[in-house]
């Protein structure tokens, strides 16, 4: 088992008090795992993301704790992440687009990077030359500035950057969201590819994007205003979801073939609750066609088959 | 309704204004009333720049664009120019900075009444008011009187929906408007386009997300570096793509219940005929060839 997370809660601090945007997170990663993690915005996906690997000054954890191949990682103790951090957890950042320093070559900022990691340069060179050209890029870029390259090969030297001391752990925010169709298909298979090698042991990759997700990973988790709703192999999510939420949210999705003429499909009505104040209960109730009495009581997230876990009432 | 024959638009770039780069390539096609009309395209593929030409943002560099007969470039002067925007709106990609954050979301509403309903009793206003936000199903309560930031990226969207709809709209440019919003509440969205299309509104819907193309639209122009790669009745360019371009795009959507490995398997398995696509030697011009009842496939650009 890579990483086990166990009630894992993180809130923000603002001047009105906790926003709850993590709250209670529990799910375990295997090696060589693709996770996709999707949900709306707001529902805590980039947060969870980023307490992995380090808190910012607003976030506080207050609770729970993380395994990394049967190590702790104390995540609220910022000295002492600073070791694992590229090292074993490695991140894709939101906008890796705009990640790249405008006034360095792209060479150079690698070196700089793995100096400050305390990885001596000439060590990976050639590794990072083959990688380059793994995921179709010329090692001609390193002598590169970024603002010299398009949008997707960007998108790849990050990647490649990320993941070159082979981490334990890679988070990819919303890496593809940026980009293109064609190159979106190009990035996502190379970070398949990455695993299938061995460059990263297992990997989370966030998105909006459920079809994107269908295509590259192996389990999905579905998180809803701070929690964990549904966590299943890729083809259960999509074909037999089980939590209300995750059905409506796939019943939204507008296909290539579908159109207006054979009926149309339904959004969910109502908007997420906001997480300064989290109602009690399961936090769907209030758009769920579904909810009863019961739903005031906050479900827990139980494995109702095996590697299927939902937090329903009406499904456990 | 409106008709765009043989436009081109060419951005001088560089430090200088020295270089010259065509972002939209004779591009011909028309908006009926009643008709959704797709421009899909990939980054840098001049389906927004066709979309502000079209608002008269930009003039074309050359063809002319014409709507309701007129040559929308004759029109001058402050007044014609008003006369145009009351039958010709657009919405654009991100709600959340088409609001002033200072005042309360329902002043786009008063903006429009002071500049083109200044005679409009309060009485007659407000349910001329409540009538566009019932078509946009929205709930007065839950929207009038509250700040942007009060509202969700899917309420703000339909505001100015709303707020186009106060003007006697014939035309309706819609660049992007669902690809800033989530999942839930997109479908909302192209919901209330199909709506709106059902009252006679044309409705110009650029995007880059072909799954959301071929959701409401009549007819889709697939666009390739500033010019028609493919363009027709939308069923039939999503069944049957002729242009390599287009198939190689719809190959790299992601599906829902097909893998691209899948994808790739069929096309292997079957290998769609292929189509002589026309050619165009001076780099300007870009015609296209009816490849079945209307139907077209552009030019081939490698």
């Amino acid at each position: 088992m890579t990483l086990r997370v166990n009630d894992l809660k993180v809130y923000y601090q603002t001047l009105r008090g906790d926003v709850h945007a993590l709250d209670g997170v529990t799910f375990d990663l295997a090696d060589g795992e693709i996770m996709g993690l999707a949900g709306e915005s707001g529902c805590g996906k980039t947060t969870l993301g980023k307490s992995l690997i380090r808190l910012d000054s607003r976030m506080r954890h207050v609770g729970g704790t993380i395994e990394l191949d049967g190590k702790d990682v104390p995540i609220a103790d910022d000295n002492a992440m600073v070791p694992l951090r590229y090292h074993e957890i490695s991140l894709i950042p939101q906008y890796a687009m705009s990640a790249l320093n405008p006034t360095r070559k792209i060479g150079r900022m690698v070196d700089e990077l793995l100096r400050a990691r305390g990885v001596r340069p000439a060590d990976v060179a050639d590794e990072l030359r083959r990688r380059l050209e793994l995921v179709g890029l010329d090692p001609d870029v390193l002598n590169r500035f970024p603002i010299e390259l398009s949008g997707g090969m960007k998108q790849r030297v990050v990647m490649v950057i990320s993941t070159l001391l082979d981490p334990s752990l890679l988070i990819a925010d919303e890496v593809t969201s940026a980009l293109d169709v064609s190159t979106q298909r190009a990035v996502a298979e190379s970070m398949v590819e990455f695993r299938d090698r061995g460059y990263v042991k297992s990997m989370i990759f966030v998105t909006h994007d459920i079809s994107l997700v269908y295509q590259m990973a192996d389990t999905i988790m579905v998180m809803y205003a701070g929690h964990v709703v549904e966590k299943a192999p890729a083809g259960t999510v999509i074909n037999e979801p089980r939590h209300p939420y995750t059905q409506m949210l796939i019943g939204a999705l507008p296909e290539v073939g579908t159109t207006t003429v054979q009926g149309r499909l339904e959004g969910i009505p109502g908007t997420p609750p906001g997480l300064l104040d989290p109602p009690t209960g399961c936090r769907f109730k209030d758009r769920c066609p579904m909810a009863f009495s019961k739903c005031s009581e906050q479900p827990p997230l139980v494995e109702i088959e095996p590697g299927h876990w939902a937090a329903c009432w009406k499904t456990g | 309704m409106l008709e765009l024959s043989h436009v081109h638009k060419v951005y001088r770039v560089g430090a200088f204004g020295g270089g010259r780069l065509r972002a939209v390539r004779d591009v011909s096609l028309t908006v009926e009333p009643g008709e959704v009309v797709s421009l899909i395209g990939e980054s840098g593929s001049g389906k927004s720049t066709i979309g502000k030409m079209v608002l008269g943002l930009f003039r074309p560099s050359a063809g002319r664009i014409t709507f309701e007969g007129t040559d929308i470039t004759t029109i001058r002067g402050h007044a014609a120019r008003k006369e145009y925007y009351r039958r010709v709106q657009g919405v654009f990609q991100d709600p959340f900075s088409c609001f002033n954050p200072i005042f309360k979301a329902d002043r786009v509403f008063e903006m429009v009444r002071s500049s083109y309903f200044p005679r409009t009793s309060d009485a007659v206003w407000k349910d001329k008011v409540l009538d566009a936000l019932a078509t946009v199903r929205l709930d007065p309560g839950n929207v009038l009187g509250k700040y942007p930031h009060q509202l969700s990226g899917g309420q703000l969207q339909r505001l100015l929906i709303a707020r186009a709809l106060l003007l006697d709209i014939k035309l309706l440019v819609a660049d992007e408007i669902i690809s800033m919003l989530d999942a839930s509440t997109r479908i909302d969205v192209l919901n209330l386009l199909a709506d709106l299309k059902e009252r006679g509104l044309g409705i110009l819907f650029v995007t880059h997300d072909l799954s959301l193309g071929n959701y409401v639209s009549d007819k889709s122009v697939i666009l390739r570096k500033g010019a028609i790669a493919e363009m027709g009745p939308t069923a039939r360019v999503f069944d049957n793509p002729l242009h390599p371009y287009s198939r190689h795009l719809l190959s790299c959507v992601p599906q829902l219940h097909r893998t691209w490995a899948e994808v790739d398997a069929e096309l292997e398995a079957n290998p769609p005929e292929d189509v002589t696509l026309p050619t165009a030697d001076d780099g300007e011009s870009a015609p296209l060839i009816e490849a079945e009842e209307n139907h077209f496939v552009g030019i081939d650009q490698g």
